[in-house]
């Protein structure tokens, strides 16, 4: 069983959602990256979806695109987020997906990009500019390799395409709450459960929910219906509020991590 | 160089998906890609629909200005001794471009759709012009794109968008150019994709924009075809054209692809020189990726990170390059080549001088190929050069560039 199985197995039998905590791999350097890392896995975060740096990231709100920016500036490169995960490798089992845009998985070869995700801890891989009818060789490359695939499902997304996009993944299917690009929203879609009900009559795979999730409220109200809650632009936040003084984000990164996972808890 | 295989159909490209050969396809996030199999059927239709066709026509006559004339450029002739330069004038063209012809299209495509609301991304600003103009004229909510630093080199283009009552949207992502204008448009549209039609601007981008494009631009090619035919009773030698995204170059080609006499060069922006960030010729000095929505050539690093590129023509300074020239070029049907600044400044001066036309930078990168191919052409041979705006957004940035105070 996948590393990405087990953890949503795991938390059906709790009765409760996984805690997916998004953060871009290098924001704001290395080393604060590595320690963000490790304070969010060890405060209730059950997934961890690393954002790999891409320049032009139109899929993404202003929050993740200075991330981004942040990142590559100081220096990450494929080696260098590659390196990440083993540093995160040395302290925890937990999955990790690489978040990213489809030219840095296609520029120098699918297969060998996948290969070295393997090699380096990855357990998925989601490409936000990537639909399933473009993605056969990405698809062939993670199955050979042992990496589970994650595709996004949209609310303008049709249900006879369901099936499409459903079969084409392995890990979870990732629902995208709304229309528009990731960030905090005051509320989250309302419309939610009616949309994993949606998905559910066509599939059995877990599905994590996100796109403007950001309050322990809004967690919980997720939390309800869907089998994961993805928060990322409110952590990233945590990271942007906090450059003036690096030492603080590791810890911001905890008390905010800490107080959202509490609400993936099913009453 | 790969040579042609199988015969050579234009009419077959693109397949269903979007894709010319490697090239093409839809990389978009999820929540677009219903809106753009919307678009396609959408286009579908009208295409084969003889009212849409008609009201095209009659828009393109009495708004527009077509046709457009082809012009014989007689001392740009006699000054390179060569062969015969004619000038495909969409110059000529309302709003000063070729663009008008797509952003006409698209806009009744967008009213059929029942969209009130239109965005578009802008370079040099002749697209954004061209879309502020069409919503203006079919009453759209209209928001145009721009990058900050183009802004500033085409400040003139962005007050005409302004007066025709489109909201001028500066970007300040990146580099400040055409690439993060398309992000930030794309950004808007996968937010607001129910109620809003996307007017891209170039033959680029997923399915069906890079098709749908070309299409519209065909009628450049077709009025040059029968106007060379009427004018010197057969076809010309070459064609030459400026690629950015490439739609003027492809609506100038396309009706020319199987008339195996007529070579075929696209013109990129050389730049300072094709260094690292200091151009935008993507056949010179790029690779294969996937950006925008698009398989093509890139210009991008090692890693798959897109570069920076530089070009004095804000209009063809773009990392990526449509598909549909990347395929032709494989086949060795269409040549790529590329002009530097420095020779765009001077061939501007000098169709300005020669024959009292000022053209727009981007349209002067192809000048600049034309006057080399016609010095070693015969004087009995025949070259068009499509003319595909004019110059009168660029006489700031050329005063300043050339030191001179306005």
């Amino acid at each position: 069983m996948s590393r990405l199985a087990q953890i949503f197995a795991r938390t059906r039998a709790e009765n409760r959602a996984a805690f997916v905590a998004y953060v871009c791999a290098g924001d704001p350097d290395f080393e604060t990256s590595v320690a963000g890392c490790r304070a969010l896995l060890a405060s209730g975060v059950d997934l961890l979806e690393l954002g790999v740096p891409f320049s032009d990231p139109l899929a993404d709100g202003l929050t993740n695109q200075l991330a981004a920016q942040r990142a590559l500036e100081s220096g990450m490169t494929a080696a260098r987020v590659g390196e990440l995960v083993r540093r995160i490798r040395e302290f925890s089992d937990a999955p990790i997906i690489f978040y990213t845009y489809y030219n840095l998985i296609f520029a120098n070869g699918v297969d060998a990009y996948v290969r070295a995700a393997k090699t380096a801890g990855v357990d998925g891989i989601l490409a936000l500019d990537l639909p399933p009818e473009e993605a056969g060789e990405f698809i062939a490359a993670c199955r050979a390799h042992g990496v589970d695939t994650v595709f996004i499902i949209a609310p303008t997304t049709p249900d006879a395409r369901i099936p499409k996009i459903a079969a084409a993944t392995t890990g979870f299917l990732y629902y995208a709450s709304r229309e528009g690009v990731t960030g905090v929203r005051d509320q989250v879609a309302a419309n939610i459960p009616e949309a994993i009900a949606r998905i559910r009559v066509h599939t059995k795979l877990p599905i994590a929910v996100g796109f403007g999730i950001g309050s322990r409220a809004q967690v919980a109200q997720v939390a309800a219906t869907a089998d994961g809650v993805v928060v990322g632009s409110a952590l990233v936040n945590c990271v942007r509020s906090n450059l003036a003084d690096r030492a603080k984000i590791a810890p911001a990164l905890a008390a905010k991590a800490a107080d959202l996972s509490a609400g993936v808890k099913r009453s | 160089m790969p040579t042609a295989t199988a015969p050579l159909d234009r009419f077959s490209l693109p397949d269903a998906g979007g894709h010319f050969g490697p090239y093409g396809g839809v990389f978009v996030p999820e929540t677009l890609v219903t809106a753009l199999q919307e678009l396609g059927a959408a286009y579908d239709v009208a295409r084969m629909d003889p009212v849409f066709q008609a009201e095209l026509r009659h828009h393109l006559k009495e708004f527009a200005g077509r046709p457009t004339q082809l012009y014989f450029a007689e001392r740009l002739t006699k000054h390179c001794g060569g062969a015969k330069i004619y000038l495909k004038r969409e110059d000529l063209l309302h709003t000063g471009a070729h663009k008008i012809n797509n952003a006409l299209g698209q806009a009744l495509l967008a009213r059929r759709m029942g969209k009130r609301r239109i965005i578009a991304e802008t370079g040099a600003g002749q697209h954004g012009v061209a879309t502020a103009a069409v919503c203006a004229k079919f009453d759209f909510e209209c928001v145009i794109y721009m990058g900050a630093v183009d802004m500033e080199r085409q400040a003139l283009n962005v007050f005409r968008m302004r007066l025709m009552g489109a909201e001028v949207r500066g970007v300040e992502a990146g580099q400040q150019t055409l690439k993060e204008a398309i992000n930030e448009a794309m950004r808007d549209w996968v937010t607001n994709v129910r109620s809003t039609h996307y007017i891209l601007g170039t033959a680029y981008g997923s399915h069906p924009y890079p098709m749908m494009v070309r299409d519209f631009h065909r009628v450049i090619g077709q009025e040059a075809k029968e106007q060379i035919l009427a004018r010197e009773g057969r076809l010309p030698d070459e064609l030459i054209a400026c690629v950015g995204g490439g739609s003027n170059a492809i609506g100038l080609f396309f009706e020319f692809l199987e008339e195996p006499g007529v070579r075929m060069t696209g013109v990129e922006a050389g730049g300072h020189g094709i260094k690292r960030g200091e151009h935008a010729a993507r056949f010179a000095g790029g690779r294969l990726g996937v950006l925008q929505g698009c398989k093509t050539f890139l210009l991008q690093d090692a890693e798959g990170q897109i570069e920076p590129t530089h070009s004095v023509s804000a209009g063809l300074d773009y990392a990526a390059v449509g598909p549909e020239h990347a395929f032709y070029r494989d086949r060795g049907r269409i040549n790529f080549a590329y002009a530097t600044d420095d020779e765009v400044l001077e061939a501007f001066q000098l169709c300005s001088r020669l024959e009292g036309i000022i053209p727009a930078l981007e349209s002067t990168h192809a000048l600049v190929e034309g006057l080399k191919r016609a010095k070693v052409l015969a004087p009995d041979q025949v070259i068009i050069v499509n003319l595909s705006g004019r110059g009168d957004k660029d006489v700031q940035q050329v005063a300043k560039i050339l030191g001179v105070k306005l």
